[in-house]
């Protein structure tokens, strides 16, 4: 705190607290807070406000628990968003490591830019392509109909779908940390492993991935923390029996009427993601400074 | 050796199919938008037209959208820019312990899963009063963006050589002096480079602006409501001009991004 007095004098010095203080206090703290306030009182009338009912209790956390459809929905979140997390994996592993390790500078640049491209354009976007590539009458189902593979068109909205677009919308989340991770690893090293006999899995099991590990869980962490939350993918490409815990979310809020079981639910959540975060990270034995980049 | 060719060969498709599968949902996009089909297809092909563009052209609540979102993301990057740069000195002017507890603090909203941003923020404000609307739109997008400013603030400040503050004030310039004429020019291609991201990151929202947004519809919000209403080629003529602008945008950030980084891989 001195040092920053001492080097910019104590006007600008201020204005510079100030504007954090600002920030941390008023929009990262205080909504916190009191999204938590909300979430423990009960939803009342606006007269019994503060009255002997208004007193915080975990009623709407143990709604949640209570409520089977919700409680279900809340589960198939968790673990389809692992699943999203799991298959961005697989796809991008190979690309990463031919990027990083394989790749000619000219090559890379190249492929830099043609990840990057799609990753600009806004996920709403996105996940129309995919909304308009998977309808029922749309192009997948045509081409796949046209060369025999399917008799009859299918209904790829639903999970399916929702899967789908996820996978495609995170794909940079995955691949840059990876890419990055493998980069900084000596190229001798694979030689070394293939001149003592390993073949090409066995190199990546004891080599590649070992060394990958923090960007590894990086990606996975971003991954599942955004497909945990998304919005935008499971109601452009879900259909009704495949809703995600943020929809029910969204009810409550602009259906429902109850902000205080909404904020449970939404507190929730953060809870939940904030969790695997931690102990994903600390598992790796991942630094928070290293996954900011 | 075979083998060897074979696995080349097999990874060689693969990329390919990697390209495909990145591009080719966004190409039957744009391409649906000259199809005269009303429903956004590629299959069958009824014809080719550009009426699709003149449609969106006169869609007045297309254009309202527009500038709905231009408004919120002028104002986030005027409020990111300054309070992301100041963020970005402090951290990096604290000791070592009080760095990496404020650093988690600081980054948190990036940890924090969009929707729960736009909640709580909407809570907030409900008890002084102020609902959904332009004003906290900017207000919950900027508490995450502000964060992408810091961090690129932040890169940039770590080759910052401080002997030239010191040389600045040797020479009799004040304070404020050494920060306006020493540490700001230094400082100013990522200052560039995180306004044109705060602007992108701010138009392309939608799970934060959802809840927030009150009864504005900015360009996300207005493009997912189409899907649900009746969706036609003129949402895709939308994409396709949205994919070139920011084709365009995202060679000009990358330029700048280039000369900002100058030979330095990231680590």
């Amino acid at each position: 705190m001195r040092d920053l007095y001492r080097r910019f004098g104590p006007g600008l010095a201020t204005v510079f607290l100030s504007l954090v203080l600002i920030w941390l206090a008023a929009m990262v703290l205080a909504p916190n807070l009191m999204m938590i306030d909300y979430a423990l009182r009960p939803n009342l009338p606006p007269a019994e406000l503060g009255g002997p009912q208004d007193v915080w209790s975990l009623d709407n956390v143990l709604y949640l628990a209570n409520e089977g459809v919700h409680r279900a929905i809340f589960f198939k979140t968790i673990w389809a968003s692992a699943l999203v997390a799991l298959l961005t994996l697989i796809v991008c592993y190979p690309i990463a490591f031919w990027m990083a390790q394989r790749a000619t500078p000219g090559q890379l640049s190249i492929a830099l830019m043609l990840v990057i491209i799609p990753f600009f354009i806004n996920e709403v976007l996105r996940t129309l392509a995919w909304f308009i590539l998977l309808a029922y009458r749309g192009p997948l189902n045509a081409v796949l109909l046209n060369m025999g593979v399917i008799d009859q068109p299918v209904r790829w909205q639903g999970d399916g779908g929702v899967l789908a677009g996820m996978v495609y919308a995170y794909i940079l989340f995955m691949l840059l940390p990876i890419y990055n991770a493998i980069e900084s690893l000596d190229r001798s090293q694979l030689e070394a492993a293939r001149d003592l006999g390993a073949g090409t899995v066995r190199t990546h099991r004891r080599v590649v991935v070992p060394h990958a590990k923090a960007g590894i869980a990086t990606g996975c962490v971003f991954t599942f923390m955004l497909a945990a939350g998304s919005y935008v993918a499971p109601a452009l490409l879900g259909s009704p029996g495949s809703r995600w815990f943020t929809e029910i979310i969204y009810n409550w809020f602009f259906e429902g009427g109850d902000w205080n079981r909404g904020a449970a639910y939404a507190l929730t959540l953060l809870v939940l993601c904030l969790a695997v975060v931690l102990v994903t990270l600390r598992l790796f034995r991942v630094n928070l400074t290293d996954v900011a980049k | 050796m075979t083998a060897d060719r074979i696995f080349r060969g097999l990874f060689a498709l693969y990329l390919l199919a990697f390209v495909a599968y990145l591009f080719a949902p966004l190409a039957i996009m744009s391409a649906a938008a000259f199809n005269t089909s009303r429903f956004p297809t590629v299959i069958p092909w009824q014809g080719t037209t550009l009426d699709w563009f003149s449609a969106m052209w006169a869609d007045a609540a297309m254009w309202q959208a527009l500038w709905t979102s231009a408004i919120v993301a002028v104002l986030v990057a005027a409020v990111a820019l300054p309070v992301g740069t100041a963020a970005a000195l402090v951290l990096t002017t604290l000791h070592a312990r009080a760095r990496s507890v404020a650093y988690a603090v600081m980054v948190s909203p990036l940890l924090t899963p969009g929707v729960v941003i736009g909640i709580s923020t909407l809570i907030l404000w409900r008890q002084v009063g102020v609902g959904g609307g332009i004003v906290l739109i900017v207000v919950a997008q900027t508490t995450f963006i502000i964060c992408y400013v810091m961090l690129m603030v932040m890169a940039r400040l770590q080759r910052f050589d401080r002997t030239q503050e010191e040389a600045a004030l040797g020479l009799g310039a004040s304070r404020a002096m050494v920060f306006r004429r020493v540490l700001l020019p230094f400082l100013r291609p990522a200052l560039l480079a995180s306004g044109g991201l705060a602007v992108l990151q701010s138009v392309e929202n939608y799970n934060t602006t959802l809840f927030v947004r009150g009864f504005e519809t900015p360009l996300t919000v207005f493009i997912a409501t189409k899907v649900r209403t009746g969706l036609t080629p003129a949402v895709n003529a939308l994409a396709l001009v949205i994919i070139a602008a920011t084709v365009i945008g995202a060679i000009a950030w990358e330029i700048a991004r280039r000369r900002q980084v100058t030979a330095r891989p990231r680590s």
